[in-house]
């Protein structure tokens, strides 16, 4: 496939590999975060690890939408859909999230709240043009890329006079995110989360562009390569972290240049600052309470905002006390660290927000990566004529 | 003197009429339905005796029965619709457990409102399947639900078949060595489906795979008896399917990325979508397992078949008592082809 095998090429990606192995150091370590569910699956999904030299470490970080969703605004929504009879609209990830009292939106669903799956926020508009006499809620979640989107429909709720729409604004952001992990204690004091650079957001950085991330990699000295979301863009980013590192630089590289600028989209941009403003704090699942890391809807649409018209109140809830997804996102702790991962947490039923999108850190780890935790032990003896040398190699990691 | 009028009932109008309630009522408007068109298409001499079953010739051997439903939306798609659909689908099953298929039951759940003239059209192309495979339908029923109760139509067909003596497949019979083969590219038929629902189009249209494979089982048993494990990919697609194999037969297998046959409009449809070809599903394809030594001979019989054009070896079973099902990606690493978690295309068969 044109555009795409291209950056998929294994005999390229060899290429890149063996340079990394040249390039990094050795006795020296480095720690890279990629911050982005999107770089997560990426590298699960085919495989990267297995082409880094052992010195190479990679890191989950934060950025994928549904993990970071707190318990207490998924209930919201749930509630908006059984107590306020509104039709709830939400992308598909969303829906299998974990919520209070063992529900979750797919759950809800099953017993009797209206609640839509959508490809797109243009869909929950529709839904309200078609269902004048019901109230319409876009349940609007993710990080800088799904917000113009929100922006528009917002826009064009108000150009066409909706009365029953209205969006439950859970847009965040991801440089507060990621200024947030730097501060934290175990980065900053104890040092039990070694982060040495970043691999910065692919999709996020096609809207706010590069710039944004100058800020934290100068104040904090550590070196950030924005990378695309395909496996050679993973690959080219660690090369050149390694190489930021080994010349003891901090800068903002692009790697993904072919969609990236340092000033980022301006229309989305202002579309963005035309329809959201920031707020004062937001509650991350893992992060706590972010300063000024989410956004909600300006008094100018006030109307269109789900939060005002249904009065919302939000109330914090805390994770299930086996689950480590906190510790997982913030990156002190990985997957296989977790007691139940695997046994009683598996996509399947979810106890974790990790576990739940394919871009979780958990369920990237356990839908693809998972044999590598176990020791493959040979069968007793093989069945008569058959020959051995098929057999897994005893890899463990 | 009293005249009695010619015995004379009016034609269902299957330009302009709707399935109503007494279609499904047990009355003459169900009777007439079924005559004029259930009994005139399938036109078959176990349904023109108007019984409420078939009485058939029960052969020699063992038989297998095979039962699936169908509830694909929409019910027209680019290489079919949900009437040769649904006798594939179940002569599919059939022929996966190495049968030979010989009869078809069906039965309708109808939608009242549902338009006649395209249930006419998903009745003859039913038809025209079964004419094709040489599989009569020999019983069925019609049932009606109330307007909003259902969605135009679903279908249940059930297949009967009897194996063919010294045939034994079933899935846990994989063995560590065996070699892995796939019929022909997949993901076709869900990402025809998916298309639609989206309203994609491609320079080419993608077109579903449903299809008939009980001639190529037959050739493939033919020639190589030794054949373990068949099974056609279709809700879940070709991971779910050697998952599957794998739990039942318990091994692992290991398969190769850039072995797997893939259309290049189907692997650009599934980056837009966000799918996977490895769990999408398909209904004109199959997996076969069978000893290493007889993988080149398996091959050369489905590529010479019209159902097996692009064939293809992409990996072998291995002995692993976790039963992963591993992929070398043609990217150079090594991951998990996991179950399907959740449901990636709703209503797809």
């Amino acid at each position: 496939m044109k555009y795409i095998d291209e950056f998929r090429d294994g005999e390229v990606a060899r290429g890149i590999a063996r340079r990394i192995g040249e390039e990094a150091q050795p006795g020296r370590t480095y720690n890279l975060m990629e911050f982005c569910g999107g770089h997560t699956h990426a590298i699960s999904r085919y495989g990267i690890k297995d082409l880094l030299p052992a010195n190479v470490n990679m890191i989950h970080g934060p950025g994928c939408p549904v993990c970071v969703l707190p318990i207490g605004r998924i209930d919201n929504a749930i509630q908006l859909a059984s107590d306020n009879k509104a039709i709830v609209c939400t992308y598909a990830d969303t829906m299998r999230v974990p919520a209070s009292g063992g529900l979750s939106l797919m759950k809800a669903k099953a017993r009797g709240a209206d609640i839509r799956m959508i490809y797109s926020a243009v869909d929950a508009l529709r839904i309200a043009q078609e269902n004048p006499a019901r109230e319409v809620v876009f349940f609007a979640i993710g990080f800088e890329t799904t917000t113009p989107p929100t922006a528009i429909v917002i826009r064009q709720a108000k150009a066409l006079g909706l009365k029953n729409f209205t969006v439950f604004c859970n847009h965040v952001l991801t440089p507060s995110a990621i200024t947030h992990i730097l501060e934290s204690p175990e980065v900053r004091e104890l040092g039990t989360v070694p982060l040495d650079g970043f691999i910065g957001p692919a999709h996020v950085s096609t809207v706010i562009g590069s710039q944004p991330y100058e800020y934290f990699a100068e104040e904090y000295q550590r070196p950030v390569v924005i990378a695309g979301f395909e496996p050679l863009d993973v690959m080219q980013a660690i090369l050149m972290l390694v190489r930021q590192l080994n010349d003891g630089r901090a800068e903002v590289e692009n790697e993904f240049t072919r969609a990236v600028t340092r000033e980022g989209n301006e229309k989305a941009k202002s579309l963005v600052a035309e329809v959201f403003e920031l707020r004062k704090s937001f509650e991350w699942r893992g992060l706590g309470e972010v300063p000024y890391s989410a956004l909600r809807i300006k008094d100018a649409y006030a109307d269109f905002d789900a939060e005002r018209r249904f009065g919302i109140t939000y109330r914090s809830v805390a994770d299930n006390k086996a689950c480590e997804c906190g510790a997982i996102l913030r990156g002190v702790k990985k997957p296989t660290d977790c007691k139940v991962f695997g046994t009683v947490c598996t996509p399947e039923n979810p106890i974790g927000s990790c576990m739940v999108s394919s871009e979780g850190a958990c369920a990237a780890h356990y839908t693809y990566g998972r044999f590598k935790d176990v020791k493959i032990k040979a069968a007793e003896s093989p069945p008569a004529g058959v020959a051995r040398s098929a057999a897994i190699p005893t890899e463990v990691r | 003197m009293s005249t009695v009028k010619a015995d004379y009932i009016r034609p269902v109008d299957f330009r302009n009429g709707r399935v109503d309630m007494t279609h499904g009522g047990g009355g003459r408007a169900m009777a007439q339905l079924i005559d004029e068109l259930f009994a005139a298409s399938f036109a078959n001499e176990w349904l023109a005796q108007g019984n409420d079953g078939a009485v058939v010739q029960a052969p020699a051997g063992r038989l297998v029965i095979a039962t699936d439903s169908h509830v694909v939306s929409p019910l027209f798609f680019p290489g079919g619709d949900i009437g040769c659909l649904s006798v594939h689908g179940t002569l599919n099953d059939v022929a996966m457990n190495g049968a030979r298929p010989l009869y078809l039951a069906a039965s309708f759940i109808l939608e009242e409102g549902f338009p006649l003239a395209d249930l006419k059209r998903i009745v003859e192309s039913m038809a025209a399947a079964s004419r094709d495979a040489g599989v009569p339908i020999v019983t069925g029923d019609t049932k009606v639900v109330e307007q909003g109760k259902g969605d135009g139509v679903f279908i249940t067909t059930t297949g009967f078949g009897v194996v063919p003596p010294g045939v034994e497949i079933s899935g846990n019979r994989a063995r560590p060595g065996d070699a892995i083969l796939v019929s022909g590219s997949i993901g076709d038929h869900g990402v025809a489906i998916m298309s639609l629902r989206e309203n994609l189009s491609f320079e080419t249209t993608i077109e579903s795979d449903t299809a008939a494979l009980h001639g190529l089982v037959a050739a493939m048993i033919e020639a190589v008896p030794t054949i373990r494990c068949l099974r056609d990919p279709t809700r879940g697609g070709l991971g779910t399917t050697l998952n599957e194999f794998a739990r039942q037969s318990n091994v692992g297998m290991l398969i190769r990325e850039a072995a797997i046959p893939v259309k290049p409009q189907v692997n650009a449809a599934c980056e837009f979508l966000g799918l996977d070809p490895l769990y999408v599903a398909n209904e004109g394809k199959l997996i076969a397992i069978c000893p290493q030594q007889d993988a080149g001979r398996l091959l050369d019989v489905m590529r010479a078949h019209p159902r097996g054009a692009d064939a293809a070896i992409i990996g072998e079973v291995v002995d692993d008592p976790h039963r992963f099902v591993q992929m070398e990606t043609a990217f150079g690493g090594r991951r998990v082809v996991d179950w399907l978690t959740g449901e990636q295309l709703p209503r797809i068969c």
